[in-house]
């Protein structure tokens, strides 16, 4: 059966790793052609780490790069209470991460995100 | 003779918080080769020395980085530096352009290294260079460069840079995921960030929507081809970056 992989990975699983197994996971999935499904999402430093990685991994006729879909961030609570009552980092929402020549946003607004996903 | 001379150490203001660091206490014997004179030389220098902030110019491939680049260049040191084409990535390499000092109407001015960066992406393909009739060697090596260049450009936004100028298409959609995941990243990392929205010379374009997107930030509408208000950009870096 032809078809694609999908991991759907908790925020518990992702909570107890730190950041650079976090990216490694991803990227390794990713590179093999697997959508990865964070439940939680990533820092903005994990963003930008996942981006730099991303880059010197690139190879011709081989892995191009990934297509990663999230929703833009909350609007900024700033009171001090209800950040530590949250104890969470608002900036991380559900994220969507596969293989740039397989996963394609379609359309996407500030509360929806619509993608296709190919076989490779 | 022992003197006791109050040394600022490393001196400069925080520009988040305009603050004035610790002074620490040194002792300074009178034998020394350094006289007190040329010591207070030293200490007044060191305070009315500002830091040079390095301020990027960041933003997805084609959205006018360099262009706004050059007119900097050109309108405050009389040189252009960067290549221009319609082909992404162009720009495939940080390019730094030193000691600029721009001036406000109201006579404030700042000096910055402005660092055009090549436009961040996830993903590069070399047969997207292909379509622009370039071979297929130098199609890799031009896949190649650009992805080191993102790669430093991002660590570089880690570590180096004080201040963003956030370039985005105002004819495109603002909501790519390339601006949502810069401007979070820009936002944790605490950087004054000045949003252009660039292109208003087409037809389609709409800073408004930029605006809905990032109600948090300033967004500036200008036009880096014809010029068109970017005398509000450079009031704009004045007050934000100052």
């Amino acid at each position: 059966m032809q078809g694609v992989r999908i991991d759907m990975i908790s925020d518990e699983r992702l909570s107890k790793m730190p950041s650079t197994e976090k990216i490694r996971l991803i990227l390794d999935n990713v590179r093999e052609g697997t959508i990865v499904i964070l439940e939680s999402g990533l820092t903005p430093d994990e963003q930008s780490i996942l981006i730099e990685m991303t880059m010197r991994e690139i190879l011709p006729d081989g892995f191009s790069g990934i297509e990663i879909e999230t929703y833009p961030s909350k609007p900024r609570n700033t009171g001090v209470f209800s950040r530590i009552r949250r104890g969470e980092d608002e900036s991380r929402r559900m994220t969507v991460i596969g293989p740039a020549n397989q996963l394609k946003m379609i359309r996407k607004e500030r509360d929806l995100i619509s993608a296709w996903i190919s076989g490779k | 003779m022992t003197t006791i001379i109050i040394l600022p150490d490393n001196i400069h203001v925080d520009r988040q918080t305009n603050a004035w660091p610790d002074l620490t206490i040194s002792l300074i014997s009178g034998r020394n080769n350094m006289g007190i004179s040329q010591t207070l030389s030293r200490i007044l220098s060191g305070l009315f020395q500002k830091k040079t902030a390095r301020i990027g110019i960041y933003g997805p491939p084609n959205a006018g980085k360099t262009t706004l680049a050059n007119r900097i260049a050109k309108d405050w040191s009389g040189s252009a530096t960067g290549m221009i084409s319609e082909v992404p990535h162009e720009t495939r390499r940080a390019v730094r352009n030193g000691d600029i000092t721009i001036s406000s109407q109201d006579g404030r001015s700042i000096t910055i290294d402005i660092v055009d960066t090549p436009g961040v992406t996830t993903r590069i393909d070399y047969k997207e260079f292909l379509e622009y009739g370039i071979d297929r060697n130098e199609a890799i090596d031009r896949a190649r460069e650009a992805t080191e260049g993102v790669a430093e450009a991002m660590h570089w936004l880690r570590e180096d840079i004080t201040g963003v100028i956030y370039m985005i298409d105002a004819t495109l959609d603002p909501f790519a995921q390339v601006n949502i995941m810069m401007i979070g990243i820009i936002e944790s990392r605490k950087l004054p960030v000045v949003i252009v929205a660039n292109k208003i010379d087409l037809p389609d374009a709409s800073p408004k929507r930029i605006r809905s997107a990032f109600p948090q930030h300033p967004v500036i509408p200008v036009s880096c081809l014809d010029g068109t208000k970017i005398e509000e950009l450079y009031e704009e870096m004045v007050r934000r970056f100052r």
